[in-house]
């Protein structure tokens, strides 16, 4: 059925507490590029808890959503810094169930992408010719084998990924709310259409998307929330706006190697913007 | 170690580059694959065609990219597609020769791990965890491995499989059903290792210039056994130094460089 959004009147901070409640199964999908970190610090100042976490990559936006405490598992497929190391945040909940304990359900990258276009078909799960021989079937009930009912191949299946809410983050809307990226595109479609509501934040507002015939573009009906945020996927990168902050990337090894110098960073840098936001959304703070 | 005009990290990346060919189809994996890729299209293989899981398909970034979606790998690529799309279509699909892959640690059998120290549960170290690395492993033609070599890397028997090399060996891999032929070679700072044709075990078959065997062996958690046509590696041309530290100081000033908002 298509929805009827509230694009373009609407601010994160509204979105976010509109769209997403505590115990929800949340995927802030971006393939290292269009993470969206705006609405993932609005999810900590908004200080939502039990959040079922998916996302290929944690990267370091899940590393400040465990390292805040809103996580209660974890579903994901590489967890690193990329090209810097670890995800310190990430290892100490699971090395040390710090703030808490924290479930994971891993996959490989394929497996994962393969389950959110099935979430996008419609279907329960997908298949792929995977995991054979490795040991994560072992550690993850989810990862199942099945026969082709053709030729009687043995191929690997996973359920379908159908979260309750799916943010991302996307270069234009129009004044409609239909939106445009492109780039490392990543799983950001399948992830919207296979999610039950949809933030999307976005660079600019435009008249016209001046899209090509096969862009990729997601329709505003399929949408709940579209929000302009410049910056919004900083430190990541945004193709045509800004790029990686890739000297952040570095640092944050440093940042978040001690929960002080974490905890820290996360007043500074998120809770202390959390009058503006909600003020500016009209929310009352009491009320959260 | 050499004749002194070479780093360790330099011969083994040469050495790596060397082992891809004009107009392959590679499939890389961040960090040393990375950087051994694009020496080699940068100097022998200016045809050589570079995938990334992000999405990119032939892409030629003039600087390596820090993590695996940076906007240098969509800027110079040919076409970029979805995740889904990369790996259903391109690898799974077949179009892949060599997949190029870097690990934690490797073993015997050249099985890969990438995901824990210890028991799953109690991690001693918990790693990033598979991302793309099994089905790359999985489904190109052949594997090439890149990594520094010694008793913490290279193990016995690894405590996870992430991605499948010749897991217990013989012909256990091929049995299983798993459609690439695996791991050709494993290429370390001190020589390249290739899997015997019959057992499947990893042996030594080339030793770096001024590396001794005593050195390589004591750098295996086990017997590591050295074959008898043992070849000494051949010394990295000065062009293709060169081409590597122009490259890798322009990486390191891309980097450095912090990004306004």
């Amino acid at each position: 059925m298509p929805k009827t959004p509230t694009p373009l009147t609407t601010t994160l901070a509204q979105a976010i507490h509109e769209f997403v409640r505590d115990g929800d199964s949340v995927a802030l999908e971006g393939f290292t590029h269009l993470i969206p970190f705006a609405a993932g610090h609005e999810i900590i100042r908004q200080q939502k808890k039990n959040l079922t976490l998916i996302r290929m990559t944690p990267d370091l936006i899940y590393d400040q959503l465990i390292g805040a405490g809103c996580a209660r598992k974890l579903i994901f497929s590489w967890g690193g810094n990329p090209g810097v190391g670890s995800l310190h945040r990430f290892r100490d909940a699971i090395e040390n169930g710090w703030p808490g304990p924290l479930q994971i359900e891993e996959h490989s990258h394929a497996a994962m992408a393969s389950a959110y276009t099935a979430g996008a078909s419609g279907l329960p799960f997908s298949i792929l010719r995977g995991y054979t021989g490795t040991d994560l079937p072992r550690y993850n009930e989810h990862i199942r084998f099945v026969q082709c009912p053709f030729t009687g191949e043995r191929l690997a299946a996973v359920p379908a990924v159908r979260p309750d809410v799916a943010i991302i983050h996307a270069q234009k809307a129009d004044h409609r709310g239909n939106v445009l990226m492109w780039g490392i595109v990543g799983v950001q479609k399948e992830a919207a259409l296979c999610a039950k509501r949809v933030v999307v934040t976005v660079e600019e507002i435009v008249e016209d998307l001046q899209a090509d015939p096969n862009a990729c573009v997601l329709p505003f009906w399929t949408l709940d929330a579209v929000v302009k945020v410049a910056g919004g996927a900083s430190p990541s990168y945004a193709m045509g706006y800004y790029d990686r902050d890739n000297a952040f990337y570095k640092r944050w090894d440093e940042i978040s190697r001690t929960r002080e110098g974490f905890l820290s960073w996360l007043n500074e840098n998120v809770f202390r913007q959390q009058s503006v936001s909600l003020t500016l959304a009209g929310i009352d703070a009491e009320k959260l | 170690m050499n004749n002194g005009h070479y780093t360790a990290d330099e011969i083994m990346t040469v050495v790596a580059s060397r082992f891809l060919q004009e107009s392959q189809v590679c499939f890389v994996g961040i960090g040393l694959p990375s950087v051994a890729a694009n020496l080699a299209r940068l100097t022998h293989a200016p045809n050589l065609v570079l995938i990334y899981e992000s999405g990119p398909i032939d892409t030629k970034p003039d600087v390596l990219p820090l993590s695996i979606g940076d906007g240098e790998l969509a800027k110079t690529a040919t076409t970029v597609v979805s995740t889904g799309e990369i790996f259903s279509y391109w690898l799974q699909g077949g179009w892949v020769d060599v997949g190029f892959l870097g690990a934690a640690q490797v073993d015997k059998f050249a099985n890969i791990n990438t995901t824990v120290i210890g028991a799953y549960d109690r991690p001693k170290v918990r790693l990033p965890g598979a991302g793309g690395a099994p089905e790359i492993a999985a489904s190109a033609r052949e594997v090439l491995i890149v990594l520094r070599q010694s008793r913490r890397t290279f193990v016995e028997k690894v405590e996870f499989i992430t991605s499948a090399g010749f897991l217990d060996g013989g012909d256990e891999r091929s049995r299983l059903g798993i459609p690439g032929a695996g791991p050709t070679a494993v290429i370390t700072d001190l020589g390249v290792l290739r899997p015997d044709p019959k057992t499947k075990e990893l042996v030594l078959a080339q030793i770096h210039p001024g590396v001794t065997l005593e050195q390589v062996k004591a750098a295996a958690g086990w017997d590591l056994r050295a074959s008898a046509d043992l070849a000494v590696t051949e010394e990295p041309a000065p062009e293709n130094l060169r081409v590597l530290r122009e490259l890798k100081r322009r990486t390191e000033i891309a980097h450095a460089a912090a990004q306004s908002k």
